[in-house]
């Protein structure tokens, strides 16, 4: 069992349009079997905090192409992307590409 | 388990360039990024010592990494220019007058002189007002239109020498798309160009120095260095056209990173067959821009405007231009033509 973690958020670039306008959320992912990856936390995401437009943030099992995710302040092509494995205190950030120049 | 950078072999990588697949720290993107706007500079001869540079600030990540970059390399290399910051106030509440007050800040923090210009001084109308009457249709048409000639105005007030706009190679890329898809060659040609001359007195040359820089990088770059910057979509619907470009380029972008320079290659490399009719650009009749028209698309819509008639100019109503131009009136089932309310 993995012991619940608590995570940061945030949401820029426009990205916090479908959040409520909210750039930082502060959350607490619950106990589960295995360990949290990047690929569960978009799960949780889509059902805890997305308000709208899910089709604006996620595509398959993914985030949308456009939309930059930056894990611990790096890149997450350099992560391992949608199979990091997330550790308590860890800061996720989604910032997206597709709004205004 | 961190990534070291490929450049220092020091410090952790902090991304992964999506034009050379290289992993690196913050200091290491931060340099190649901008030697690649000064080998974009320096190799096109954007620039030439003494003169006077309008930079298209709109508040968004683009024109802020670009006034950002160009007053830093302008310092580091002795472009030796005079730098100024130029912005459209299209008059949309809450969007336009909001990403105005970050042009205003960054006014501060370049220290470089802002000018701004507006709809309502240029044309009388604030796209509060176009939308009131247009509805939600067509009302980018009149945007993009009266834009594209507000800073050219405002370049010609402030007697610059050439305007640089935050164009960055996904945005050049996505109009490649675009005008392949409508099948307009002369854009088609025109559009991968890095800077354009002067085409007349109305029309002050512009460049890009940011055609290559791709979109990741620009915005990552933005966010390391903490510019400030505004991202709220234009509460009138963006261009959807666009949008579909954009989305399916984004596709392509994740299949394979280098597609959007290979269709920025292939724009520029496109040769068009001897003999292949291309619109002949004049002057407008009425207020002297560039136009393949006897009176410009500008002219057109705002006579259409001011005459509550705003279909004109937006579909093919050419033959009607001279009518307008010697103020005959139009008979009614023309009036009724362009008054139809399907907008
Ligand atoms: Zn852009
Ligand atoms: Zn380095
Ligand atoms: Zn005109």
């Amino acid at each position: 069992m993995a012991a619940p973690i608590a995570i940061q958020l945030e949401f820029g670039g426009g990205a916090e349009l479908l959040f409520d306008g909210l750039k930082k959320h502060h959350v607490t992912l619950p106990t589960q079997t295995e360990p949290w990856d990047v690929k569960q936390l978009l799960v949780w995401i889509q059902r805890n905090l997305l308000k709208e437009r899910p089709e604006l943030f996620v595509q398959g099992d993914s985030v949308r192409p456009g939309i930059l995710v930056l894990i611990n302040d790096a890149d997450w092509e350099l992560m391992g992307e949608l199979d990091y494995q997330l550790q308590d205190h860890d800061n996720v950030v989604f910032i997206s590409t597709l709004h205004g120049g | 388990m961190p990534v070291l950078c490929s450049c220092c072999a020091e410090k952790r990588a902090v991304l992964k360039r999506p034009k050379t697949g290289h992993s690196l720290c913050k200091e290491c993107f931060f340099c190649a990024f901008e030697e690649e706007v000064n080998q974009t500079i320096v190799s096109a001869k954007l620039f030439k010592p003494g003169e006077r540079v309008g930079i298209a600030a709109s508040g968004g990540k683009d024109s802020t990494v670009l006034a950002h970059v160009m007053k830093l390399l302008n310092e580091r290399y002795n472009y030796g220019l005079e730098l100024m910051l130029l912005s459209v106030d299209e008059g949309i509440t809450g969007y336009r007058d909001d990403s105005l007050e970050t042009v205003k800040r960054n006014e501060q923090q370049y220290e470089l002189p802002l000018t701004i210009v507006s709809y309502e001084e240029l044309y009388g109308w604030t796209m509060d007002a176009i939308v009131k009457q247009v509805g939600l249709k067509n009302n980018c048409t009149f945007c993009g239109v009266f834009r594209r000639q507000a800073l050219d105005r405002g370049a010609i007030m402030l007697k610059v020498d050439k305007i640089c706009t935050g164009h960055n190679a996904d945005d050049v890329a996505e109009t490649v798309l675009m005008n392949v898809l409508r099948g307009d060659i002369a854009r088609l040609r025109r559009c991968t160009a890095i800077s354009t001359a002067s085409e007349g007195e109305a029309v002050v040359p512009r460049c890009k120095p940011l055609k290559y820089a791709y979109e990741k990088e620009i915005v990552l770059y933005a966010y390391f260095k903490k510019l400030d910057y505004f991202s709220t979509e234009c509460i009138y619907s963006p261009n959807a056209y666009r949008g579909y470009a954009r989305t399916f380029l984004k596709d392509l972008e994740s299949v394979r990173s280098s597609s959007i320079i290979d269709i920025i290659h292939s724009g520029e490399n496109l040769s068009v067959r001897e003999g292949v009719k291309m619109p002949v650009q004049g002057t407008c009749n009425r207020c002297g821009y560039i136009s393949s028209q006897t009176l410009c698309k500008s002219c057109v819509l705002l006579e259409g405007l001011n005459r509550g008639l705003p279909k004109l100019g937006i579909g093919k109503h050419n033959r009607l231009h001279h009518k307008i131009l010697s103020r005959q009136p139009l008979s009614e089932k023309e009036e009724r033509k362009l008054k139809s309310a399907e907008f």
